[in-house]
């Protein structure tokens, strides 16, 4: 982008300045727009949302009641994994790097983002990747059916031939969010607005710069060990099999170290949204802002440092077990902070609850729950008893879906009048709170009881003993699968009309993206505002 | 809703007709002293866990009852409290310390496989359990034996709907039972609640792990790491028994291996070898080919009509005895006698839609086994 003295002289320039949107269907294509491009990804995520969701309801139909009744095992597998994978890499991920497209230009007072015609490629290899994901379950012999963690050798020797088109679309997926991250570093590195420090950027951007960071670290491991895997399968390499002199737990170790980092990408974007929300709507400034922005960091620290904790059963050796088992407790601290931060920045505030603040609320409360139970799994000895079992199960969706999905949430209800420039129906977004929150604890509270009383997971049977939780999770699953539909309603509605929103729809907001109009225009911040 | 009280009624009918132990909301005890102590950490940390959660969770919902707009709060001001944030971060330092403690002493205890009374190889296969006596010229498969019809819901479902097997591992109590745990094929996971023992099966690792029972009873546990089709059916029952009923018991086992030698040499005719091979078809192979040996292609290949079951003695032979690398066809010339080797072949030869009118003696497996060799 120009600025004003170059429009001036070079005419060709001052008319792309001026320009709106692209007409038709090759706006969308060929934009290098941030905020078409966000809006791109936050509807990709949402059809992965629905997509993902509608496998997790076949998942929970089949275990409603002991027995085999919908789908054979066989399918179960290929819905548990498929279900996973696109739940974190086609809903989860894609919905936050939506929204650093959108926000983190308009928080930070720039034009774009830094790397625009990259920035629209790193989106179109998301549909590429999980068309090639998808085909996989029309091929014959099914698609993967492994777990969305893959452990080798079952994903290697033992897998579907499809495996192939999996891994391929694996790498596609890490190629898209490595150039993702490059473009958010590039952007907060480079394109803040004179007078905007580091440490006077929101925190949705700083826990962004510390996510791209995580993502630029850890994508790389992810490609390295499906490379693994394809020369395991077609090229005679034994890097996962001991009868050539390989190691099937090197596989996990090369997976978990991609794969815990990757739980606080899924979780670090929320917590720089929630902090922006809690203040808007408890009219108070963050509590301590410096140990929010330390806390991110050592949290993305010490991720790199816990993943043997995922492979407590393996038989790691007693002083790697203990390692590991202290590293992760550690995590609580840093964790501890941010929470005590957020309430302490609602105490004494002037509090109202509309659906942003509600969702921000129940991210508090329920994530940490998922933390406790997280805190429970760390104690070595007593994981022996958790690890792969309902429980597990239990944890990582308190910390998934009240964390990272009610943070997606939240964001866009408190976005949403910037985005569309009407306000959302605040009725209907509250019923779709009360219906998601019922809905989610009705699924997950009791997988913790399951857990607890020995059912393992992935599987598509189980004892008498597991049939009334099982029956009571369905049940909250398909009223929290069906509420969905309503927030597909309620975004529709908004983008279509509505009372009309002002610059700044919540009276406790801070930050630049509220001083531009709603709608915000197609370009914003072409000449760099000053924070003072 | 005219009568509430029949759909009460009701209600409770249907809680109480499931099986007993179906609300359990809690690990149990367990029945070993590691058990109980990875129990009581378990407790330990739930407890922490709470009190920090209502404690946490009363200063919310007290802000958010007293700090509403609605009653006319006016917002503070203040954003940081060194003093308050150095303390929330060393409270809890000092109180994970204090859980680190007992639960390094019990993992350490748990660590220990030394000085055993009974070893144990424990091997898992795609979908069973293998164990081997050391020591003792003892082992066995202990295969899943709920019915196809009731996990169809065309039978009613017993109380160990599956978690029961043919050939429970029976262990003494009293005695220091170490298990030495590796896999054929791809990695399981052997666990039994009550004993507080989970450790992954790798192929080509031993990995160690050890039990103290005190009380005879049976416990029951299931593979937890997802291994192919059939993880959620390859069940862990482990008897206990006193000292004197498990010397019995391991002397029956041996008498009868003894006695399936003297099989290996005795003469078959075709039909007996295709009566005890149908029992083999449907403990081994019908898993994956199908009770009817038609397969689930192009997985499991069909072995009605296939080349192979048509084909030449030999070739069929040797895919069932040394499997096919990269499929999930096992060798099972590790893991059957020679018996039922000769008649699980001669039985897909001459059923299962196939009449070739040939058959496979023990005799012939042997001579094949000792060419290998």
């Amino acid at each position: 982008m120009t600025d004003m003295s170059d429009a001036v002289i070079d005419h060709g320039h001052a008319v792309h300045d001026h320009h709106g949107p692209a007409k038709g269907l090759m706006r969308w294509v060929l934009t290098t727009n941030h905020k078409d491009i966000g809006t791109l990804y936050l509807w990709f995520s949402f059809c992965a949302f629905l997509l993902g969701g509608s496998m997790a309801m076949v998942i929970r139909a089949e275990l409603f009641q002991p027995g085999l009744q919908i789908v054979q095992p066989e399918f179960f597998n290929q819905m548990t994994t498929m279900h996973g994978l696109i739940m974190v890499f086609g809903a989860v991920m894609p919905a936050f790097v939506g929204l650093a497209n959108w926000m983190i230009p308009l928080m930070i007072g720039a034009p774009d983002m830094a790397l625009p015609r990259m920035n629209n490629f790193s989106f179109w290899l998301l549909p590429a990747a999980f068309g090639l994901l998808v085909s996989t379950l029309f091929m014959e012999g099914g698609g993967p059916n492994f777990g969305w963690t893959f452990y080798a050798p079952l994903s290697t020797t033992y897998a579907p031939e499809s495996v192939t088109f999996f891994i391929f679309a694996i790498h596609l997926m890490g190629i898209s969010s490595i150039m993702g991250a490059i473009n958010v570093i590039a952007t907060v590195l480079n394109l803040r607005a004179p007078g905007m420090t580091l440490m006077k950027m929101p925190l949705f951007v700083w826990t962004w710069l510390i996510t791209a960071f995580l993502l630029i670290a850890v994508m790389p491991v992810l490609a390295g060990v499906v490379t693994m895997m394809l020369m395991d399968i077609h090229f005679g390499t034994s890097f996962f099999s001991a009868a050539g002199g390989g190691d099937p737990v090197l596989f996990q170790h090369v997976f978990w170290f991609f794969g815990h980092p990757e739980v606080y990408i899924m979780i670090l974007p929320a917590f720089g949204a929630i902090s922006a929300i809690i203040p808007a709507f408890s009219r108070k400034p963050l509590f301590g802002y410096t140990s929010m922005v330390y806390a991110t960091g050592a949290i993305a620290f010490l991720s790199f440092l816990v993943w043997s904790h995922h492979m407590f059963t393996v038989g790691i050796p007693l002083t790697g077990e203990l390692f590991f088992m202290y590293a992760t407790m550690l995590i609580a601290v840093p964790t501890g902070v941010k929470v005590f931060n957020w309430v302490s920045t609602m105490w004494q505030g002037s509090l109202t609850f509309e659906a942003p603040m509600l969702f921000a609320v129940a991210f508090v409360i329920l994530f940490t729950i998922g933390g406790f139970s997280g805190l429970m799994l760390a104690i070595a000895p007593a994981d022996f008893q958790y690890h792969d079992t309902y429980f597990v199960v239990a944890h990582f969706h308190y910390v998934l879906v009240p964390g990272a999905i009610f943070g997606i949430f939240a964001s866009a209800y408190y976005w949403l009048p910037k985005w569309t420039g009407h306000m959302y129906d605040e009725t209907l977004a509250r019923l779709h709170f009360w219906l998601s929150f019922v809905g989610m604890n009705l699924a997950f509270f009791p997988m913790h009881f399951l857990g607890l009383a020995g059912m393992p997971r992935r599987i598509p049977d189980y004892n008498l003993m597991f049939a009334n939780f099982n029956l009571v999770s369905s049940i909250g699953a398909f009223l929290f699968g069906a509420t969905q539909l309503l927030f597909l309603f309620i975004v529709i509605k908004c983008i279509r009309g509505g009372r009309p929103a002002p610059a700044k729809p919540w009276d406790g907001a801070e930050g630049l993206e509220w001083s531009v109009p709603s709608p915000a225009p197609y370009h914003t911040f072409q000449v760099p505002p000053e924070v003072k | 809703m005219r009568h509430p009280r029949l759909w009460m009624g009701l209600l409770v009918g249907v809680l109480h007709s499931s099986a007993q132990g179906a609300w359990d909301v809690n690990m149990h005890r367990g029945a070993t002293e590691v058990s109980r102590s990875v129990f009581d950490l378990h407790m330990t940390i739930f407890w922490i866990c709470v009190i920090i959660g209502v404690l946490v969770f009363s200063v919310m919902i007290w802000s958010m009852i007293i700090h509403r707009r609605s009653t006319g709060q006016q917002p503070a001001h203040f954003h940081e409290n060194t003093r308050v944030e150095v303390l929330w971060t060393v409270i809890p330092l000092l109180i994970l310390i204090g859980m680190a403690v007992p639960a390094t002493r019990t993992l350490i205890d748990i660590y220990d496989t030394s000085e055993s009374d009974v070893d144990i190889q424990v091997t898992g296969y795609q979908w069973k359990w293998h164990y081997k006596y050391l020591g003792e010229d003892v082992e066995f498969f202990s295969n899943l034996t709920t019915s196809r019809e009731q996990m169809n819901n065309l039978a009613p479902k017993g109380e160990h709907y599956l978690l029961e097997v043919d050939n429970p591992l029976v262990v003494p109590v009293g005695a220091k039972v170490r298990f030495l745990i590796t896999a054929a094929d791809v990695i399981h996971s052997w666990w039994v609640p009550a004993l507080a023992v989970k450790k992954d099966a790798i192929p080509g690792f031993i990995n160690e792990s050890w039990t103290r029972i005190e009380e005879p009873g049976i416990y029951r546990g299931q593979c937890t790491e997802l291994c192919g089709k059939d993880h959620g059916f390859m069940p862990v029952v482990v008897e206990a028994k006193s000292r004197e009923d498990y010397a019995a018991w391991l002397a029956e086992r041996k008498a009868e291996a003894a006695q399936l030698k003297e099989l290996t040499s005795k003469e078959w005719t075709r039909e007996e070898l295709v009566e005890r091979g149908q029992q083999v078809y449907q403990t081994y192979c019908s898993a994956c080919h199908q009770a009817n040996g038609e397969g689930l292609p192009p997985m499991f290949p069909a072995l009605k009509g296939s080349p192979l079951t048509t084909g030449p003695l030999d070739g069929h032979l040797n895919i069932v005895f040394n499997g096919k690398p990269g499929t999930a066809m096992a060798a099972f010339g590790r893991q059957l006698s020679e018996v039922d080797i000769a008649a699980v072949v001669t039985y897909e030869r001459n059923a299962l839609g196939n009449s070739v009118g040939d058959m496979l003696t023990p005799q012939d497996v042997l001579a094949f086994k000792q060419a290998q060799e």
